[in-house]
């Protein structure tokens, strides 16, 4: 093991451990939306500099301890399609529950009513 | 109904709603509903999106059917079911039962029995009280190891995590609230007796394992969906 891996090792790992944190907890509302938003918008910023001036990448990766510059460019594409995927599939789950609100309620409603199932004679204790 | 049951039975019987969760399965569906009927008139079966004439059966075996207007799962269905069941105000008891005729009646009403004398809100099934049920060995490892799980996590002690037979008191029915879609829900049915603090007990029944059930049934893979389910929910 390189020493000087130890860097971007670090980093990556800091990155994981707070996806796994995104996971667990959830976050819903304003500040969610804003987050994604920002990351967003940061990863778009990089990209397009990283287009004008190529030898950055390499500059910035030898400073992090990476080989190359299209080393980092790899490690910066797994994180983000991570965050990605981890932030979809709680939208989904959201997604997911509402779906089920929906269709329960009008799976009840269309439903014939329960106590049409009594006879007159049989309602214990019409409420 | 049936004429041998007893008067005590019957009143007991005229309480209760089965809520039977039903995908397809035209094949057994009808005969498992007419047959319960003989014990517990009122029955409710969510067809979850069925693709097969299930509905039609369970309608003609006399059951109420629910429509979810898509695939849901089998813990949106019941609880669709117990929602329409408590819209009845007669209704006293609650029997989470399946329609591919894996539980046995008899124990349903053993279990209903306990909830009008004894001060329970829930009566759990379980297949490992005595031997008569017999899974294989693979489903009964998971199976195993699922209550142990189920009890760390829970502090709800069962000797069975995913028995689909239950019985619930009204209390039980309208406070539980059954929020995992797929099958973690059984898991999760625990979870909500730990929080609600409802008073359980379990009761030993036999679950019939056929040819055409064991076709049917969960993969044991499905286990590894279920945890994932619970983690990320
Ligand atoms: N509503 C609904 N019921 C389902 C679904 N999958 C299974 N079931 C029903 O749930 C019950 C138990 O299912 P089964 O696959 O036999 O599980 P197992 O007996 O626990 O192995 C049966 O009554 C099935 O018809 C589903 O997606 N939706
Ligand atoms: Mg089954």
């Amino acid at each position: 093991m390189d020493a000087n891996q130890i860097l971007i090792k670090v980093v990556l790992i800091t990155v994981f451990a707070v996806l796994g944190l995104v996971i667990l907890l959830p976050r819903r509302g304003a500040r969610g939306m804003a987050i994604r938003r920002l990351t967003l918008l940061l990863v778009m910023v990089s990209a397009v500099i990283a287009v004008i001036f190529p030898n950055l990448t390499n500059a910035v990766a030898s400073v992090l301890g990476v080989g190359r510059g299209t080393d980092l460019l790899l490690y910066g594409l797994i994180v983000v399609f991570l965050g990605f995927a981890v932030t979809s599939s709680a939208h989904n789950r959201r997604l997911d529950r509402q779906i089920t609100d929906l269709a329960r309620q009008i799976a009840l409603t269309e439903a014939p009513t329960a106590q049409d199932g009594r006879t007159p004679t049989e309602d214990v204790n019409p409420a | 109904m049936d004429p041998a049951m007893s008067d005590a039975d019957r009143i007991i019987a005229e309480k209760t709603w089965l809520v039977i969760p039903l995908f397809n399965e035209a094949a057994v569906v009808g005969d498992v509903i007419r047959y319960a009927r003989e014990t517990f008139p009122h029955v409710v079966c969510v067809d979850d999106g069925s693709t097969d004439d299930s509905a039609q059966a369970a309608r003609r075996a006399g059951a109420h059917v629910v429509h979810h207007p898509i695939n849901l799962g089998q813990g949106a269905s019941l609880q669709t079911g117990l929602r329409y069941a408590l819209t009845d105000p007669g209704a006293e008891y609650f029997v989470t039962f399946d329609s591919d005729g894996q539980h046995r009646v008899e124990d349903a009403l053993d279990m209903v029995r306990r909830l009008a004398t004894e001060p329970l809100d829930i009566v759990v099934g379980s297949r490992f009280l005595d031997d008569r049920t017999k899974p294989g060995a693979i489903k009964r490892l998971v199976l195993k190891a699922a209550v142990v799980f189920q009890n760390v996590t829970s502090g709800v002690r069962l000797t069975d995590a995913h028995n689909g037979l239950r019985a619930l008191s009204r209390q039980a029915a309208s406070s539980i609230r059954v929020t995992q879609n797929r099958m973690a829900h059984a898991s999760e049915i625990v979870n909500e007796i730990g929080r609600l603090k409802l008073r359980y007990a379990e009761q030993p029944v036999h679950i019939i394992y056929t040819d055409y059930s064991r076709s049917k049934g969960q993969s044991v893979w499905n286990s590894v969906n279920i945890v994932s389910d619970l983690i990320f929910k």
